[in-house]
This record gives structure tokens, sequence and C-alpha cells, in this order.
């Protein structure tokens, strides 16, 4: 019997404080398994956001800084300039990027900064208790849209990775999501794929993932993932928006 | 040379190769120079941010992986970087901050003020935490000051607020500036984030959630402060030994102070000119110590009385304290701030 | 075949609906922390003869990192 499967070397012995089904500790886990399979342990550099994910630094052994809100990309871009040939990823949800960040993503993608964020979708704000998101959809009921998101109130979602496939410096852009083996293991190559887009110098790149929240969605976890696909997705369609570099095979 | 240029190639020599900022006046030449001249030297590195905000959190990116880092704005800017100063104090990450002040509240005006001293010295983020602020008066100072910033930045770990003015940015001096400091020769830091090659991962971060060790860090940073109080403290007297009134004021406002105490003494008056050079810490003990021959004390600034508060916490009553100040950019000229030196002196007979 | 480790499990589920033989079912014992926890069911269907073909499905579904798989 050979064992086929277990705990990547890149991250902690800690158990995860998230909550049951939640799409951090799936994504934390399949960022170890990139990071331990393209042998970046020692050079990459991680920026948790502020949200539930604040904590990431004590399940990643790896270097972390942290941003404030909102802040990754220009903490990155700080980063990235100062020591070029190291792997530098944010890590922020969708308060982070589409709302107090926006400015910072958008222009850091316009410049071209090589490096990766992994945006975390689960359309609303996780920690602070389920407050509307900028990529929550319309009806969907957050403690701050106690009705459903109403179009005259609050404005419609944002799909922000298709705005970012627009910068002229962003090079790969892909949505997936983490709700099903398939779609982890397809959030897998994304991932991978930007950091392989980062090591080769084509500009920034982002993998929005699009990922449950049982607690804050007030549903079991295998009812949040079939949401995910169900409604979800419908609004924030997979698949990979923009690639500059060609690559027609996925040789992860 | 042109006061925001000295400042910018004093930083460069210093060894700062990251330089992150946004146009503002009365500073744009500081991020003129800076992509002319970083382009230029090895590893240097300029960005005009989309932001003020942009730019101090970059000076915070670049900072964790160790390396020199300034940021330049004015007021208003410097209003918006204020998270961004209080996480570099939480983070203990060293970094230059430069304000060149300018009118305010609001959008005010572009002509030189001093309206920042609060700002800058009672910290306008959030928390437990004060900076370093250094107020020089000349463009030589401008790079002295600049220049030493980046050693007691990286030496306390804290960030360091050069506050100057408008008129000091702007104006034109001859300058000595200091020679050019090789990187490689810089004390090794052994906390930054570089990839964790041959060593455990790091991280560094603020959010301490059990209140414990929050508060212990808190305690922490308090006994840096402390350090640094004992031993950066920096201020200049002039015509001091026989004074028996004192002009307090600092940066551009001294030099005014100082021709108008020249005026002054010219004419018999016996006063004299205390100017703080580092605003954080303040000479609180050099002016306690004045006020055993002295009883009066004129603090000048060009705004509506902030660093008269620190005058009287240093004199703790042991003297009276009055002030003369003009907000909104106007630059006295030293006859003017004479007469109202003289007048005052007259009317409280202090000959 | 698989190993789950009871003590890391969260009862989210996700192992049991994808796991494609039915090999996964919910225990009946609570974990140190409260879960009732996931419980892998070969050992108990040797005569129907469902085997776990390692495919990995559960572990890559399993948010906790709490199954480790192994193949012959």
């Amino acid at each position: 019997m050979k064992k086929v499967f277990s705990r990547p070397k890149s991250l902690k012995r800690i158990p995860f404080h998230y909550c049951p089904g939640c799409g951090h500790s799936l994504l934390h886990r399949i960022i170890g398994e990139v990071i331990d399979e393209m042998n970046l342990q020692d050079r990459i550099i991680g920026i948790p956001p502020a949200g539930c994910a604040v904590l990431a630094y004590f399940y990643f052994d790896i270097d972390m800084g942290e941003a404030s809100h909102g802040r990754g990309a220009a903490l990155a871009t700080g980063m990235k300039r100062a020591l070029p040939d190291r792997v530098v990823f944010t890590y922020q949800g969708d308060g982070d990027i589409a709302a107090i960040g926006t400015a910072e993503t958008i222009h850091a993608a316009s410049r071209g900064e090589n490096f990766s964020t992994i945006f975390v979708n689960n359309g609303v704000y996780g920690m602070t208790g389920g407050q509307m998101a900028p990529t929550t959809i319309l009806g969907q009921k957050t403690t701050t849209s106690p009705g459903g998101r109403k179009e005259k109130r609050d404005g419609l979602p944002i799909n922000l990775s298709e705005m970012l496939a627009i910068a002229k410096g962003s090079a790969f852009i892909e949505r997936t999501a983490v709700n099903s083996p398939a779609n982890i293991l397809r959030t897998k190559k994304a991932i991978a794929k930007a950091f392989r887009v980062q090591l080769e110098g084509y500009g920034f790149s982002l993998v929005e993932v699009l990922s449950p929240c049982p607690t804050n969605w007030k549903m079991e976890p295998v009812e949040a993932c079939r949401w995910v696909d169900e409604v979800m997705a419908v609004h924030f369609p997979l698949g990979v928006l923009k690639d500059v570099t060609g690559d027609k095979k996925d040789d992860h | 040379m042109r006061g925001n240029h000295v400042l910018a190639e004093a930083a460069v020599r210093a060894g700062c190769r990251f330089y992150f900022g946004y146009p503002i006046t009365p500073q744009n030449e500081v991020p003129e120079y800076m992509s002319e001249r970083l382009s230029k030297v090895e590893g240097g590195v300029f960005i005009q941010a989309e932001s003020e905000v942009a730019s101090i959190h970059m000076v915070i990116g670049a900072s964790m992986t160790g390396g020199r880092a300034m940021t330049s704005s004015s007021g208003p800017g410097i209003s918006l970087k204020q998270e961004g100063i209080s996480f570099l104090s939480a983070l203990e990450l060293p970094a230059v901050i430069v304000n060149m002040s300018r009118g305010g509240p609001g959008l005010g005006n572009i002509a030189p003020a001093q309206s920042d001293y609060f700002q800058a010295t009672r910290g306008g983020g959030h928390g437990d935490y004060r900076t370093i602020v250094l107020a020089p008066n000349s463009c030589q100072e401008l790079a002295n000051l600049t220049y030493g910033a980046f050693d007691l930045a990286d030496k306390y770990r804290t960030p360091v607020v050069i506050l100057g003015d408008g008129m000091l940015g702007q104006m034109m001096e001859p300058v000595e500036l200091p020679p050019e400091v090789q990187i490689k020769k810089l004390p090794h830091k052994d906390w930054t984030l570089t990839g964790a090659k041959g060593r455990p991962s790091r991280f560094i971060r603020s959010l301490i959630l059990d209140p414990f060790e929050e508060e212990e860090h808190n305690w922490k940073l308090m006994r840096k402060y402390e350090r640094i109080i004992k031993e950066e403290v920096k201020w200049e007297t002039a015509f001091a030994d026989d004074a028996k009134l004192m002009v307090v004021a600092f940066g551009i406002a001294a030099r005014i102070a100082k021709g108008a105490i020249k005026r002054m003494r010219d004419e018999g008056l016996k006063v004299g000119l205390i100017r703080p050079i580092s605003l954080w810490p303040f000479p609180y003990k050099a002016i306690k110590e004045l006020t055993k021959k002295v009883r009066h004390f004129f603090v000048f600034e060009m705004n509506m009385g902030q660093m008269i508060e620190d005058v009287k916490l240093a004199v703790e009553g042991n003297g009276e304290v009055h002030f003369y100040g003009r907000p909104g950019g106007i630059i006295l000229t030293p006859l003017e701030i004479s007469r109202v030196i003289s007048s005052y002196y007259y009317q409280k007979r202090i000959g | 075949m698989i190993e789950i480790d009871s003590e890391l499990c969260k009862y989210c589920k996700l192992c049991i609906s994808v796991c494609p033989h039915h090999l996964i079912e919910s225990s009946d014992r609570m974990n140190q922390k409260g879960y009732y926890s996931a419980f892998f069911i070969e050992k108990q269907l040797k005569k129907e003869g469902r085997k776990c073909t390692g495919c990995s499905l559960c572990a890559i579904a399993c948010p906790e990192i709490a199954i480790e798989v192994y193949r012959a």
C-alpha cells in the first residue's frame, strides 16, 4: 500500500479554525500542495487579508506579511519590486479586493505588477458576521441586506475579474471554484499556472475562487457547494478570462 | 539646490532605493527627482502610486523585505497615510515619511504652513504609538536630517517623519551633501521577509488577539519609545545666555524668528531662541532647564497654536507662555515678527 | 483504502457526498470538538465486495485534510 494523499509539507500541522465546509480550508491545502510541487517554500512570500483568513500565517509554513484591509496589492507591489526573484502572492476576500482594495488591485494589474492574487469570492463579509459584499448577488440575503440585495438601494454586484481582464497589464485571469473535487483540481491547476506566469514574468495573475461560506449563507456545507454551482456560477461564470501566455495545455 | 531635490538626493545617498509617492503641491519635485535618480541607481525602484494610501502600503511592503523605503506628501496626503503609519509602528518597520506642509485644513492652499504639528507628533493614526519627528529649517538640515532618518528608522525599527513645509521645499540654498552609503555595508536585518530559505519561516503582523499579548506588545513599543526619548532629543539655542525672553519656534518659523531676534538684540532687547529640531521626542527637559533663568516664553508658529501645548507642558507653570501664530500659509518677515515680539517685551516690562 | 482522523473532522459531510462507492458514513460517536465525524465503512462491507479504489475524491473534498489515502 502506497500513501497517495497526505497533508502538504508547507502547511503547519495545526488544525484550521475555519468553519466546517469553508472554502478557505480547501484553498489553503491547494496552495500548500502547489507550493510543495513547485518547490517554492523557501522563496515565496504571502500576504494574508483582513478577513477570516487573517490568521493564514498560522497555517502556511512560509514567510508572510500582514496587510491592512484591502491594501494587499500595494504591499505586494512594494515587495515584488524589492525582491523580483521571489514569488509574491496576495490572498484576498471579496471585500478586501473589490470594495476597499479596488484601486490598488486595478492599478497593480494595469501596471502589470508581477505578483499573483488569489481572490476568494464567497459573496459576503465572512469574518464580521455576514454583511453584504460587492459580490453579493441580487436577492441574496445578508445581515445588511436582510430582504435580499436590491438593485435600487444596493446596486449590482461587481465582476472584478472581468474588469481586471481588460487591464492591459494583467496576464492571466481565471475564475474557478472549490465546491467539488473536479473544481478543486481545476483551482489547483489555475493557481499553479498563476505562479508559473509570475515566474516567467508575464505580468499580473489572478485566480478568483468561488468559495462556499456555509455559516453566513445559513446552509449545510453540501447545500452550499450546490448553491455555488446553481446560483453563484451563473453570475460569476467559471473559466479562463485572460491568458496572454498562449499555453493551451495545462502541463502542471 | 532646491529643498525638495536636496531631501531626495540625501535619501538616495542614505541608501534609500524604494520611493513610492504621489503628486501633491508643494512636494512634486520629490517624486519627479526620484523618478529620474532611482532609474539610474542599481536596484532603485520608483513608483508613482495611484494614491497616497497605495504609496504608504508599498512602503510597508518594501520595508518588510528589508529595503530602505520612503514616501512623501503634504498635509492632505499624510492624512490618508495615517493607517499605514499606525501599521508601520505596530509592525515595527523602518520607513521615512516626508511631509512638506501646506495651508489647511481640508484642501487648504499650497502656501507653507506649520499646521501639521499635531498630525505629526500626536500621530494621526489609531492606537498608542509615536513616530520620530524631525523638523529641519534649512536645506542643509533637510539633507542631514533626511540622511540620518534612515539610520534612525533602522536602529529603532520605527517610522520617522520629516516635517518640512512648502517654503523649505522650494527654497534654493547651497548644500553640502553627505557621502553615498554602501548598501552592502549596512547592518543586516534578521527579521525581514525574504522567502524562508535556510531558516524557519516567519511572519510580520500586528493582529494580536490575546489582550495580554497585545498589552505586552504595547509595553514593548513603550520601552522602545523611552529609549528614543533618552537618546534622540535634538534642539538648538541661540542668543540664550542672558536672554530674558525666549522665543520658541521650529522649522522655517525659527529661521524667521532668528532674523527678528538679531534685530532686537541690536536694539538691546534680551531675547533668545530655542529651536526644537526633534519635535518628537520633544526637548521638554531643555525648556524646563531654561525656566530657571527665564520667565517669559514666546511661541511663534505658522499655525493656530500647536507646539505651544508642548511648551506649556515643558514649562510646567514655571513661566508665562505667550503665543503668536499666523495660519493659512502667511509668511511673516523678520521685521514684522520682531515688532510683535518687541511690543510683547515692552508690555511685559521684561527689560 | 483511506484513514480518517476523526479528531480533525468537522462533519461537513462533503466526503460522504462525493464518494462514488458510498463507503463513508456518519459516525455515531462524537469527537473531542463535539462533531460526529465521518467514518470509513469498508471493513463492514467485506461481504458485499464494495472496495475503496483509492480515487482520493474524499481526501480532495475534505477541507480539514483529515483523510489520508492508500493505494495498492
